[in-house]
């Protein structure tokens, strides 16, 4: 809608879903998706910056209405990794189950937005292609899992030294026969491949999914009268459901962020 | 939808974003609640042992009652006993005085009744003497006689 006369589907759906790229080096992989990173640095110096103020002039008194939002929010997440993690949750591990949860909700809800009206006023910025919703770049919610995945190598190592590390990945789940090694190793290296891959091709899914659904419901409000309605009633529906899944995901990468972490710090 | 520098920089984002809330927001904030939670407990706490205290007192404040009562009733007792004393003792010393008084008039009525009965003799003498004399007009001269005549008038 936003790319001019000759529009099909296609290129609708082409411009809805290209990134906008900056060259930082020779290669296909020295590319940046600048929309991404700005709009999830953005997101995070707001949400963040947020917390601070309220946390700055926090009060051990009655607490205002910011202070009492965010203590909920605060609570809520200590008290879910209180019943998973047993360790001195306050060091670490409950402040960034915090920041994934904040980080990963806001950059969930900016697929809230009205993709076609958003497309617009890039345009009038002069940003021809860019996506709003840094959860549907791959690139982002991988590098999530992968900093949890080397989060939870550091903690291994840290907890349990670099000889137990290695002894638990090849003296479990099936047992310190000598036999049984490369078994466990093999078993070990799977799940340890397997966890970051789950972790964001999860969440990178489930809203790159919701993203073209409304993509595709915008694309049937433009065939005329009858679709505008059902467009209309459909992307209002969807919406609302979408914040159940917006939430439902931040908390599941939460969740999964701090099981992970749990596990590091806990021998089998 | 290709893996490129993007991932290398988000991480770079997310890990600053990790070290601020680690640093700079759970810390204070929990700290905040900490305080709230020791805050409450504290007011808990007191509720209950002054609720106790209240227990305490008023388990005391009837028993100070009870006694005072007991005290009272004692002393009321031992009033009503002194006054029927005090009635006691004013009937016996009004019984003695009424007595004096009866004795004091008494005798007064018999003086009286001496001195009446006195007079009269004298009169009766005096009369009986004028009757001899007018009698005796001319025999009885009241020089001479007059010892006789004294002691008729001391025998009347």
């Amino acid at each position: 809608m936003a790319s001019g006369a000759e529009l099909t589907p296609t290129s609708y759906m082409t411009h809805h879903l290209t990134n906008m790229t900056s060259s930082v080096g020779e290669g296909a992989f020295w590319t940046l998706h600048v929309d991404t990173l700005v709009m999830s640095l953005l997101l995070g110096i707001l949400s963040f910056g947020f917390l601070w103020s309220v946390v700055r002039g926090a009060t051990s008194g009655v607490p205002g209405k910011r202070q009492a939002f965010v203590e909920l929010a605060v609570e809520f997440i200590d008290d879910q990794v209180k019943s998973t993690f047993h360790g001195d949750r306050h060091a670490f591990v409950a402040p960034a189950a915090l920041t994934v949860f904040v980080w990963v909700l806001m950059m969930n809800a900016m697929d809230l937005l009205p993709i076609d009206i958003m497309a617009l006023i890039y345009e009038l910025l002069g940003l021809h292609n860019w996506r709003s919703v840094p959860t549907t770049d791959i690139n982002a919610t991988f590098a999530l899992a992968l900093s949890v995945w080397l989060l939870m190598i550091f903690f291994n190592i840290k907890v349990k030294g670099f000889g137990g590390w290695i002894h638990e990945l090849v003296c479990t789940p099936f047992g310190k026969n000598p036999l049984l090694w490369p078994v466990n190793l093999l078993f070990n290296l799977v799940e340890y491949v397997s966890k970051p891959l789950s972790h964001s091709l999860r969440l990178y899914g489930n809203i790159y999914a919701g993203e073209i659904i409304f993509l595709l419901i915008g694309m049937w409000a433009a065939t005329g009268l009858a679709g505008t309605v059902f467009g209309t009633i459909l992307g209002a529906g969807w919406a609302i459901f979408h914040i159940l899944i917006i939430t439902l995901q931040a908390f599941i990468f939460m969740m999964l962020t701090v099981v992970y972490l749990s596990m590091a710090h806990e021998s089998h | 939808m290709n893996i490129n520098f993007t991932l290398f920089s988000q991480a770079a984002a997310f890990a600053v974003f990790i070290w601020f809330t680690v640093k700079f927001v759970w810390p204070p904030l929990m700290r905040a609640i900490e305080d709230r939670q020791k805050t409450i407990a504290d007011g808990l706490a007191a509720g209950e042992r002054g609720k106790h205290e209240l227990e305490l007192s008023s388990h005391r404040s009837a028993d100070v009652l009870k006694e005072a009562k007991q005290r009272a009733s004692v002393i009321i007792a031992q009033a009503e006993k002194r006054a029927s004393q005090i009635i006691e003792e004013a009937k016996g010393t009004a019984k003695d005085e009424g007595n004096r008084i009866l004795v004091g008039a008494k005798a007064e009525v018999e003086q009286e009744v001496f001195r009446a009965k006195e007079t009269l003799r004298q009169q009766v003498a005096d009369l009986a003497v004028a009757g001899a004399a007018k009698i005796l007009r001319r025999e009885v001269d009241a020089k001479t006689h007059a010892d006789l005549l004294t002691s008729i008038r001391a025998e009347l």
